[in-house]
């Protein structure tokens, strides 16, 4: 804990009215916890591990993403079985690309930013609101994506207002763009477009859309060396999020299996899955 | 402070004070927070919609409060955020209402002794455990004491005679419905013994701390469904339940009930429930 009152009693920081942002919070009261409180020395650079493909499209209901599970450092692999898909709170999703220690860090601080707002206020953050928080979040990573330590997250929540399921893309700087229909980041993130592009229909039923994600991971996993297909030997599937008007919820390992099995099927002997 | 004319006893000020922070707390509404089977319960006469009584710090954490509004909004916010910042340093499990606890009755005690006026306040922070047993429910009043109830705690104008009440009418293993009545029974009365009068759904701001659910164990109950707990009839007047339904739409994620998907851990890599053979 940094900076308490006098005999642990609250910090007058704590008692002074403010925002109701957890990051606002910190900025003022003790900005060394934040990423962006941070400063690396000038001109260096490090081997990091870095988080691949994430995959996201909407569907009947809802919207799902999909991440792979490998994280890569330089030609090795630095982890077979990393989370890179996360619930940011009832009602969405993000998933990372980039330097995955930052990333998950900023992973964790946006859902504390999320949940106190939402206890604070005593209401859910409108959608939009929660893609503008993940944009200045970003933005405040600016200095370390300079010398190579970039976070690359994708947003994708249930709006309630308009009863459908959103997609915001978002650049270094901090740029927050909505996406239509489907989208994706990361190193393998060009070849699973154009995989999206061919598979990708309008008003998808949810299992048919869950096939399309983790075939668009397979098609970048076949021509991107960071990106990691199925791991068959090991049961590792990728992390797939659904979420609709009842909340997020990670689909089962056992439903991706079947979902990864009829498609190793179906690439016998059609590997770029010509149809 | 510094140019009072007349020596004033410290005893006398510490009287004055009380007296002072004790009339405030008497004039509102009361309060009821009492542990039930499984779980919980925060019971609180509050007509307004917007501004409320009871509320959540944590995932297992609920506050309640009566007196001033305005002082025990900044304990709330500020209780949030000493949640939040710990949770998000340490883990989530690393915050406990003990804790919290003690920083509001360091706060409380220093306000009281130090500043102009002291806090007009009483609040309760109630902790819910995986088992009944290890339920914590602490009482902090305006000068900074704090109290550790075991069951149950009244709070407000009324609240010694709803004490009593409680004493006869509570035990550990009350459903949440019997939990309920009894304490709307309770906060009906009239401490002058006057004539009972009874709630609705209307009137009452109720939430639980759920002992099964994963993760953020606090959700409000408001509505057809509290009026269907309280033993009233399920459709109850057209216009009440209108309000009511609109009232809750935007709150849908507060009110629903259900599994979180997020895990008891604050670390994302962890989310995944562990699979066969580990742990």
């Amino acid at each position: 804990m940094t900076a308490r009152g006098d005999g642990g009693s609250l910090p007058a920081a704590y008692l002074t009215a403010g925002s109701s942002s957890f990051v606002d919070f910190l900025l003022a009261h003790a900005p060394g916890v934040l990423p962006s409180g941070r400063r690396l020395p000038v001109g260096s650079t490090i081997d990091a591990p870095h988080g691949t493909t994430i995959v996201s499209l909407t569907f009947a209901g809802g919207v799902l993403m999909t991440g792979d599970r490998r994280a890569t450092m330089g030609n090795l692999i630095a982890n077979r079985e990393m989370e890179k898909v996360f619930a940011a709170d009832e009602f969405s999703a993000v998933g990372i690309a980039g330097t995955a220690g930052l990333a998950i860090e900023l992973v964790r601080l946006f859902q504390v930013e999320l949940e106190h707002y939402e206890k604070i206020e005593g209401t859910l953050m409108s959608l939009e609101g929660k893609a503008n928080r993940l944009a200045s979040m970003i933005r405040g990573n600016l200095g370390m994506a300079m010398q190579g330590l970039s976070v690359v997250p994708m947003f994708a929540g249930y709006d309630l207002e308009l009863d459908t399921g959103r997609i915001f893309s978002y650049d270094v700087t901090g740029g927050c763009y909505e996406e239509h229909d489907h989208h994706s980041v990361g190193s393998g993130s060009l070849f699973a477009r154009g995989s999206l592009k061919k598979l990708y229909r309008r008003g998808m039923e949810p299992a048919a859309a869950i096939r399309v994600a983790v075939e668009a991971l397979w098609d970048a996993a076949d021509d991107d060396s960071a990106t990691g297909g199925p791991d068959m030997g090991r049961r590792i599937w990728p992390t797939v999020a659904v979420v609709d008007a009842q909340g997020v919820r990670f689909v089962e390992d056992s439903e991706v299996a079947a979902v990864v099995d009829a498609l190793v099927a179906d690439r016998q002997g059609n590997p770029g899955g010509a149809r | 402070m510094s140019q009072m004319p007349f020596y004033v006893s410290p005893e006398q000020l510490m009287k004055d004070r009380a007296d002072f922070a004790r009339k405030g707390i008497a004039r509102g509404r009361s309060v009821i927070v009492l542990s039930y089977a499984a779980g919980i319960a925060f019971v609180a006469e509050n007509h307004s919609r917007a501004l409320h009584k009871v509320s959540e710090i944590y995932d297992r954490i609920g506050f309640a409060a009566v007196g001033k509004y305005n002082e025990f909004e900044n304990l709330r916010v500020a209780g949030v955020r000493y949640a939040d910042m710990r949770g998000y340093s340490y883990d989530r499990s690393d915050v406990t209402a003990r804790g919290l606890a003690n920083a509001y009755a360091q706060t409380l005690g220093t306000v009281f002794t130090q500043e102009s006026k002291p806090y007009e306040v009483e609040i309760c922070v109630a902790e819910v455990g995986r088992v009944a047993d290890d339920d914590q429910i602490y009482r902090l009043t305006y000068d900074g004491s704090v109290a550790d109830e075991r069951g149950f705690v009244a709070m407000g104008g009324a609240a010694e005679a709803i004490e009593d009440g409680l004493k006869e009418g509570w035990s550990p293993d009350l459903t949440l419905a019997d939990a309920l009545q009894l304490a709307v029974g309770l906060l009906g009365k009239d401490p002058t013994g006057g004539a009972d009068r009874t709630l609705g759904a209307a009137q009452l701001e109720v939430a639980i701390l759920d002992r099964s659910r994963p993760r953020r164990t606090f959700r409000r109950i408001s509505g057809p469904a509290l009026t269907e707990l309280l033993g009233g009839p399920v459709a109850g007047d057209a216009d009440a339940d209108g309000s009511v339904a609109a009232e809750s739409a935007p709150e849908r994620g507060l009110e629903q009930p259900g599994d979180s998907p997020r895990q008891v851990a604050s670390n994302p890599q962890t989310q995944r429930p562990h699979r066969d053979g580990e742990s």
